[in-house]
C-alpha cells in the first residue's frame, strides 16, 4: 500500500503502452497471521521476461502460486489477455497457454523422458481417446504431430538424445532441461519459471540465460529466482518483492540502484525491524 | 511326474486368477495409494449379478458381460460416492474406508442373494484334457481363464503404453499436482483407474466362481493371495503383479499338492513375511534412484 509502489508501477505501464498479457492487481495473500502477499501488483506484457526477485521469504513462490491458481488470493484479481480470471484451477492453465515448471522439477519418475514431455504438449491432441485405441489413421497422424512436437521441444532445450531414457538416470541439469521442454512443449504464451537456475554451475547459468533470452518476444516469460546475474541479464523488466510487498519495479538498469532493492538484499535490519516491528 | 505336471497346470490356472486380482490392486494403488480391501467384495457382488442372470435364463456369456460392465460402474461409482471424500486425507482414513465397504458390500449381497453356497456355471468343459491315455489336471475352463486373463492384461499394457490416455493416467499416478499443471483432469483419471481395476477385479471373480461355489464371502482367500502377490511384485509394478500372481499360484499348488491343503494359507503368509524381510520393495523392484 505505500504510494512509490504503485506510482512505479504505473511509470513501467506508461512506458510499454501496450497492453499487459497477464496481470496480477493488489493481490493478498494471508496464511493465518503471515501475511504472504501484501497488495502485490504485477503485469507482464506480451513478449518480455519479467522477473520476480526478492530475498527468501518475501513470497515469490506464493505470487507464482497464485497466478498458476495453488493458492487462492484473499483479495486481488487476476487478468489474462483483458479478461477477469474468477476460479482459476490448475488444470485450466494448460488449455489457456500458460506452462509452469516446478522447483522440484516434478518429472514423472516412470515415464520416459519423451512421454514426460508429450504430456505437456498433450493440450495439443484434436483425436479422442475412442480413435485413439482404434488406432485411427487421424490418431496416428495426431501422434505423430504431437511427437514432433515434443522432440522439437527437447530438441530446443539441447537434451533431444536423452528421449528414451528415465529421469531417474539422468544428472540433475538435464532433468531441470527436460522439465523445461516439458513446459515449452505446451507452446504456452505465458511461461511461469520457478528458480530455473537452483542447483545449476555458471556455466549451465550462461546456457539457461541465452535458452530463456530466446523464448523473448516468442511467449512472455516469469522468471523467479535468486541468482542475481541471471535475472539481471535476462529479464526485460523486473519486480523486486521483499516482505511481501513489491519494493521496486522496472527495467534491470533501474531496480538495481533503487535504494529500497539495495535495502532489501543488504539487509538494513534496524530500518526494516521498525517497519514491521 | 503326473503328478508334477498336474500340480503345475494347476497352479498356472490358479495363479492367472491371482494375477488379475492383483493386478487389479495395483492399478488402484499406484493411482492413489490406496489397498483397496474391498476389491474382492465389488468382484463378488459382480460375480452375483452375473449369477442372478444367467439363473434368470440368460447365456453365460451375457452374464459375463453384464459382470464386467458392472465392474467399471461400480469401479467408478465408489471412486466418486466412496473414496472421493477421503482421498487427499491420511492414508488409514481411506484403507478403513475400503475395509468398510467390503463388510458391508459382503452384508448387502447376503441380504440380496442369500448366504447359502450356490454353484456358479463355467461356460466350458471342466473335465481334463486327455494326453496320451492318462488325464490331466487342465481343462478347457483353464484355457479359458489362462487366456482371458492374457487377453486383459494385453488390453491393459495397449492401453497404458500406447494411448494418450493411458499416458494421462500414468502421469496421474505419478504426480496428481504436477499432471494437473500440464491440463489433466485428474479427477477424471483417477475415477477410470478405479473403473478399470474393478473391471479386472470382476474378471478374477467370475473365473474363481466358474465350476465352483459361491457365497458372499468366497472371494476372501483371493483377496489374500492377490494381496501377497501384489506385494510380491512390489505393489508398484503390473508386471510385478502378474508375475507375482503366477508365482503365488504356482507355490501354493505345490504346497497343496506335496504338503497337503491345509498348509496352503499358511504357505502365503510365509512367502508374505519372506518377500517383505528379504525384499520389502517385491522381488521386481527397480533399485532406488540414488541421492548424490
Amino acid at each position: 500500500m505505500t504510494v512509490p509502489d504503485t506510482s512505479q508501477t504505473r511509470l513501467a505501464e506508461s512506458r510499454s503502452g501496450a497492453a499487459p498479457l497477464f496481470s496480477a492487481t493488489g493481490v493478498t495473500v494471508r496464511f493465518g497471521g503471515l501475511t504472504a502477499l501484501d497488495d502485490v501488483t504485477l503485469d507482464v506484457l506480451p513478449g518480455e521476461v519479467h522477473g520476480v526477485i526478492g530475498p527468501n521469504g518475501a513470497g515469490k513462490t506464493t505470487l507464482f502460486n497464485v497466478c498458476c491458481g495453488f493458492v487462492r488470493p484473499g483479495a486481488g484479481t487476476l487478468t489474462w489477455r483483458g479478461q477477469r480470471l474468477t476460479g482459476l484451477r490448475p488444470h485450466q492453465l494448460a488449455g489457456m497457454g500458460i506452462a509452469r515448471t516446478l522447483q522440484g522439477l516434478g518429472l514423472f519418475g516412470g515415464l520416459t523422458v519423451l512421454e514426460n514431455v508429450l504430456t505437456g504438449a498433450d493440450r495439443f491432441r484434436r483425436t479422442g481417446f475412442g480413435s485413439a485405441l482404434l488406432a485411427l489413421p487421424r490418431a496416428r497422424a495426431d501422434e505423430r504431430a504431437l511427437t514432433e512436437r515434443a522432440l522439437a521441444a527437447l530438441t530446443e532445450a539441447g537434451v533431444a538424445e536423452y528421449a528414451g531414457r528415465y529421469p531417474g538416470s539422468l544428472p540433475y541439469p538435464v532433468r531441470k532441461r527436460v522439465a523445461f521442454a516439458r513446459a515449452l512443449a505446451a507452446d504456452p504464451e505465458l511461461l511461469l519459471l520457478d528458480e530455473p537456475a537452483s542447483g545449476l554451475g555458471a556455466a549451465e547459468l550462461t546456457e539457461l540465460g541465452e535458452l530463456v533470452r530466446a523464448l523473448a518476444g516468442r511467449m512472455s516469460v516469469i522468471l523467479v529466482d535468486h541468482h542475481m546475474d541471471l535475472v539481471m541479464t535476462v529479464c526485460d523488466r523486473i519486480t523486486v518483492l521483499d516482505f511481501g510487498r513489491v519494493v521496486a519495479q522496472g527495467p534491470p538498469a533501474q531496480v538495481r540502484d533503487d535504494p529500497a532493492v539495495i535495502d532489501a538484499y543488504l539487509g538494513e535490519e534496524a530500518s526494516r525491524g521498525g517497519d514491521h516491528g | 511326474m503326473q503328478q508334477f505336471l498336474n500340480v503345475t497346470l494347476g497352479g498356472l490356472a490358479q495363479g492367472a486368477i491371482y494375477a488379475a486380482f492383483a493386478l487389479a490392486l495395483v492399478l488402484i494403488w499406484r493411482a492413489t495409494r490406496i489397498i483397496n480391501f474391498a476389491q474382492g467384495a465389488m468382484a463378488m457382488f459382480t460375480t452375483y449379478l452375473a449369477l442372478v442372470l444367467i439363473e434368470s435364463g440368460q447365456s453365460y456369456w451375457t452374464g459375463f458381460a453384464v459382470a464386467l460392465a458392472g465392474g467399471l460402474v461400480l469401479g467408478a461409482l465408489v471412486e466418486r460416492v466412496v473414496m472421493r471424500p477421503v482421498e487427499g486425507g491420511p492414508e488409514l482414513n481411506a484403507v478403513i474406508v475400503t475395509l468398510g465397504l467390503f463388510v458391508a458390500l459382503q452384508a448387502l449381497a447376503a441380504i440380496l442373494f442369500g448366504a447359502t453356497f450356490q454353484s456358479f456355471p463355467a461356460p466350458f468343459g471342466l473335465r481334463g484334457f486327455t494326453v496320451g491315455g492318462t488325464t490331466i489336471a487342465f481343462t478347457p475352463f483353464s484355457v479359458f481363464v489362462i487366456g482371458s486373463v492374457v487377453v486383459v492384461m494385453l488390453g491393459l499394457v495397449a492401453l497404458f503404453r500406447f494411448t494418450d490416455l493411458g499416458l494421462r493416467m500414468r502421469a496421474s499416478a505419478f504426480s496428481q499436482e504436477v499432471a494437473r499443471l500440464l491440463g489433466v483432469r485428474v479427477g477424471r483419471m483417477l475415477t477410470l483407474g478405479w473403473a478399470f481395476a474393478a473391471v479386472v477385479g470382476s474378471l478374477a471373480g467370475l473365473l474363481i466362481a466358474g465350476g465352483n461355489l459361491v457365497h458372499p464371502a468366497y472371494m476372501d482367500a483371493v483377496i489374500v493371495y492377490g494381496f501377497v502377490a501384489a506385494v510380491l511384485g512390489g505393489l508398484e509394478s503390473p508386471a510385478g503383479a502378474v508375475a507375482g500372481g503366477l508365482i503365488i499360484g504356482l507355490a501354493l499348488s505345490y504346497v497343496s499338492g506335496y504338503l497337503g491343503s491345509e498348509l496352503v494359507t499358511l504357505a502365503a503368509l510365509a512367502i508374505l513375511v519372506a518377500v517383505l524381510l528379504v525384499r520389502p520393495h517385491g522381488l521386481f523392484s527397480r533399485v532406488a534412484e540414488r541421492r548424490v
